[in-house]
């Protein structure tokens, strides 16, 4: 084999490693995917109607169901590299990563396996979020195309959020920490137009929440989605995904092969 | 995978290692013939798991030069990799899978491909006992199944040398003697085993050469005969009611020294009966009462005593900040 079906197959067996864990570990894979549920559900009955009226006369709870669906997938891309953090670090303050570092397997593949098994991951929460979403009576005005371009659009955006949520889970101490940081992406979905528009906070915030990336990919997932106009956020969203994936992975590997190099016993 | 008989399996010259100020490694040299058990005897901290560390790829020496089986751990790490199993200290098992989904794992890392990799797992399961627990998930394996285990998956690959870091610490006796017979018998597969160790007896009893570790330095070295006979023969320790007795007996026997506060007396002894005997019968003879006896054979303690001059006891109270104090030695009579 050469290097490259090497490198394949024990990205493979690192992937598939990962999937068995999600799936031994049942209790935060459901909470994971349960949690954008039932806050989709607590947005909708509960402030929905109140939020709803504010999105204009006569549109109510209906309307902002169309208007937030696209912030509960930010909400659950955020939740879902919540796990991979944990599921990193734990790798990591584990025994078994000294194994895989004495035997000849692709240097990356550990976290390759990670990253993909959260990606699937996190398409499968967002596969549930949606069915639930038009179980509620979810309307798109979206074709194949927009579908296609939505998904890709939240993949890519997870992407760069599991690299980042691999380099915190290998910059973390340990399992608690690791749980712990990602909260704050959590924290930037609310600080978004992800649940209300901008125009209705205040100055400083609402500058905060223009220029931060959940903004841009939550109103290009809404365009596409409900017509709404995308304008230069498409651009923005796809920049964001970009730099925070490149800068994510480069500090990710570092902070992988640092590791090794400064561990005492 | 290719072995080139004639060459040494282990070779490590002027290997240092120093974590901030602390040296852990002094140029140490290591050498272990191929199919041949090394092992490296210390008291904690002495710098075997840096060691093993070092010669398994896990982190860089300073300075030094290693081959494994003839590839450079520097200049050639995979190489390395292929060739070698390592046991640390730690379970290095992945808990969320079962005992057969691990050894699957490894068999898929080293590419052993689906049929060749199945039949493996089977045959490790069935030489570690473990095939009854085999679809089970490690939350429910005892410690001493989770270290068989460990082994197993260190096996998968059949490494050439394979490095044990206190293969045995924390086993019950029994699980002790299992661990033994599996050492022996890879070493005798023509594998090169080292393996760390802080119990003379286990060194003794599976090494062909000991080096003996201490402060990162290489304070001996040897075949166990050679090292034993530099150790004095251990001793016997007769306990008496008064002080009187102690006395008595102290005039009786003048290579022993008496201590009187705890109204003991240490008679040196090479540990055979006849020997034995032969002390109590003299005692018996010259009437002094013995209250108490006890033999102490020699351990880690004698050993250091007598390459270095002084207890494990002692420098772990005054020279090292870091690591469990506990003295293997002393803490057994």
């Amino acid at each position: 084999m050469t290097t490259l079906a090497y490198t394949l197959s024990d990205s493979r067996v690192m992937l598939r490693r990962n999937l068995k864990h999600q799936l031994r570990y049942p209790s935060m894979t459901v909470m994971l995917v349960g949690l954008p549920v039932v806050l989709l559900l607590l947005f909708v009955y509960v402030f929905g109607g109140q939020l709803g009226a504010g999105l204009g006369a006569h549109l109510g709870r209906r309307a902002y169901l169309d208007y937030v669906v696209p912030g509960l997938m930010l909400i659950t891309v955020a939740s879902a590299v919540q796990g991979t953090s944990i599921m990193v670090a734990m790798d990591m303050t584990g025994g078994i990563i000294d194994r895989f570092r004495t035997m000849a397997i692709a240097r990356g593949s550990v976290l390759t396996g990670h990253v993909l098994g959260s990606l699937i991951q996190t398409l499968a929460a967002l596969a549930v979020l949606i069915g639930v979403a038009f179980g509620l009576g979810f309307r798109t005005t979206a074709g194949p195309l927009a579908w296609l371009a939505t998904i890709g659009m939240l993949a890519l955006f997870a992407f760069a959020l599991i690299w980042l949520a691999v380099a915190l889970g290998l910059a973390a101490k340990s399992v608690e920490t690791a749980s712990n940081t990602p909260m704050v992406l959590f924290l930037l979905v609310f600080l978004s137009s992800a649940f209300v528009r901008t125009q209705t906070m205040p100055g400083g915030l609402r500058q905060f929440a223009e220029y931060q990336p959940f903004t841009p990919v939550g109103d290009t997932v809404r365009g596409l989605l409900t017509n709404a106009a995308i304008g230069n956020h498409a651009i923005a969203a796809i920049a964001w995904s970009i730099g925070i994936a490149l800068a994510a992975y480069f500090w990710a590997i570092r902070l992988y092969n640092r590791r090794r190099a400064t561990q005492p016993s | 995978m290719t072995v080139q008989t004639s060459r040494p399996g282990i070779v490590a010259r002027n290997v240092s290692k120093s974590f901030g100020s602390h040296l852990v490694l002094d140029k140490v040299d290591l050498t272990a013939d191929e199919g041949a058990i090394l092992a490296l005897l210390g008291p904690n901290g002495a710098g075997k798991t840096t060691i093993v560390r070092i010669l398994s790829t896990l982190i860089p020496a300073d300075s030094g030069s290693m081959r494994i089986a003839g590839h450079d751990v520097v200049t050639d790490p995979d190489g390395v990799r292929a060739l070698i199993g390592v046991t640390g200290q730690f379970s290095a098992v992945d808990n969320l899978l079962t005992g057969a989904e691990n050894l699957r794992l490894m068999a898929d890392l080293r590419h052993l491909g689906r049929d060749a990799g199945r039949r493996r797992v089977t045959e490790l399961l069935e030489q570690f006992d473990l095939t009854d627990a085999g679809d089970q998930l490690l939350s429910t394996y005892s410690g001493g199944m989770r270290r068989r285990l460990d082994l197993a998956m260190t096996l998968v690959g059949e490494p050439r040398v394979i490095f044990l870091d206190e293969p045995t610490a924390g086993l019950d006796p029994r699980s002790r003697l299992t661990m033994w017979g599996i050492v022996r018998q890879l070493a005798s597969a023509g594998v090169t085993v080292l393996l760390t160790t802080q119990q003379l007896d286990e060194a003794d009893q599976l090494a062909d050469r000991i080096a003996v570790l201490d402060q990162g330095r290489i304070v001996a070295e040897g075949t166990p005969a050679e090292l034993k006979s530099r150790i004095p023969g251990g001793h016997v320790r007769l306990h008496f009611a008064g002080p009187d007795l102690l006395r008595l007996a102290a005039g009786l026997l003048p290579a022993a020294a008496p201590d009187q506060d705890q109204l003991v007396l240490q008679v040196p002894a090479d540990g055979t009966v006849d020997s034995f005997r032969e002390l109590l019968d003299e005692l018996h003879g010259a009437r002094i009462a013995v209250e108490r006896v006890s033999i102490h054979t020699p351990d880690l303690d004698d050993v250091f005593l007598a390459v270095t001059g002084s207890h494990v006891t002692g420098r772990h109270v005054t020279g090292r900040p870091d690591g469990d104090a506990t003295p293997q030695g002393a803490a057994q009579p």
